[in-house]
């Protein structure tokens, strides 16, 4: 799997994009999951934005909870699209690092499914990412009355500490909750922001998993395994060290080279 | 674009303080059916300006008999719900332009969708 269609940030700038039917499926899930963290009041249709709401997936997932929404986007394509599904949303045409065209205390939320690492990328050269993300989250700030919830798949650590820096110095409060932090396919970062009210942060999905292997635990199993594997490691620079290692580094955020059936082969000699 | 989303509309252009409300200049106007949700117009009313939103369904025509204040009792006032629901969530601009109160400049309308993006001098 080519790492641009994971990336679509990477091969294109925002208005070209085009989604395949795997990244819809992605975006689907991380919407209902958005709107989820959003918690708000029960059975109170509410008013929220969509930031790059592309052809209305999202936006649907809010109308099938009775919330009331306007959608904006930089791209005329998917804005189109979104027209002949004939979204109950309100769309626009804008470009979120321009700043929000709405006066103060317009909306109840604002979600944005996988549209923030665009303002990441300076996709012209009189771009400059720190300061549209700053100016994104201020407008936003005094634009909205309570939650911002942002999700993507995919953050670098360098990004997720811009986006942060410039979040907070808009007078944002809140954090990243992560869902299923040890799988490196199904992590989705969600960026939960929260203006002028105090929040507490939602938790992430699969994270009680993670601390629940007991490490000298014997395993009783069929076979004799040698002594050194009793500790609940692999064995050192066996092919199954290897992909624990870089499974560990995935989970650390570095850049791994994707696991291949090439991985801890024996090399020739001459190596 | 509804009337709803117009009401919250104003112009970011850097530089200019007063970008509201702005003014519709309409040359397609289309009303659809909107299911009523009386909680939902309830939560709105106090948070539009009303001034803007009469002036705004004025101008395209769909006033209606909306008062020009906001009546003192109105959640219980169905009647008076209807007519707000139609007139913010019924009306719909398809094509034409939104004009800056104080710089003239104007954002067109094509579709329903308002082109707010801004020029680079603009931000």
């Amino acid at each position: 799997m080519a790492s641009s269609c994971r990336r679509p940030e990477h091969s294109a700038p925002p208005d070209v994009v085009s989604l395949s039917s795997r990244m819809i499926e992605i975006q689907s899930q991380m919407s209902e999951r958005a709107v989820e963290l959003l918690n708000l009041p029960e059975g109170q249709p509410c008013f929220l934005l969509d930031v790059g709401c592309g052809s209305g997936l999202s936006g649907d997932h809010l109308s099938e909870e009775g919330h009331y929404w306007v959608g904006m986007d930089i791209s005329t394509a998917m804005l189109d699209v979104a027209l002949d599904r004939e979204v109950e949303g309100d769309l626009l045409l804008g470009d979120m690092g321009h700043g929000m065209p709405f006066r103060p205390g317009t909306f109840d939320g604002c979600i944005s499914i996988s549209a923030l690492q665009w303002l990441c990328n300076a996709d012209k050269r009189s771009h400059s990412p720190p300061r549209r993300l700053y100016t994104f989250f201020s407008t936003l700030y005094s634009s909205l009355v309570r939650f911002y919830l942002c999700a993507t798949f995919s953050l670098s650590p360098r990004f997720l500490e811009l986006i942060t820096a410039q979040a907070m110095r808009a007078g944002f409060s809140g954090g990243m909750v992560v869902d299923y932090p040890n799988s490196s396919k199904a992590k989705k970062f969600f960026l939960c922001l929260f203006a002028g009210v105090t929040g507490v942060l939602p938790k992430g999905l699969g994270s009680e998993t993670s601390g629940r292997t007991v490490p000298n635990q014997v395993q009783y199993s069929g076979q004799r395994c040698r002594f050194k594997n009793m500790k609940g490691k692999s064995v050192k620079k066996g092919r199954d060290w290897i992909l624990d290692k870089k499974e560990r580094r995935r989970r650390q955020g570095r850049d791994v080279r994707p696991d291949t059936k090439y991985t801890g082969r024996q090399r020739r000699p001459h190596f | 674009m509804k009337l709803l989303t117009h009401n919250m509309l104003t112009s970011h252009v850097k530089g200019v303080t007063k970008g509201y409300p702005l003014l519709i200049k309409a040359t397609e106007v289309k009303v659809n059916d909107v299911d009523f949700n009386p909680q939902f117009v309830c939560r709105m009313i106090p948070k539009l300006e009303w001034s803007a939103l009469v002036e705004a369904a004025d101008l395209l025509g769909h006033r209606q008999d909306l008062p020009s204040e906001l009546v003192p009792d109105y959640e219980k006032n169905e009647d008076f719900l209807k007519k707000v629901h139609r007139a913010l969530l019924e009306v719909e601009v398809i094509e034409g332009c939104l004009q800056c109160p104080e710089s003239g400049r104007e954002f067109p309308i094509s579709r329903g969708i308002p082109n707010m993006l801004l020029n680079e001098d603009e931000v």
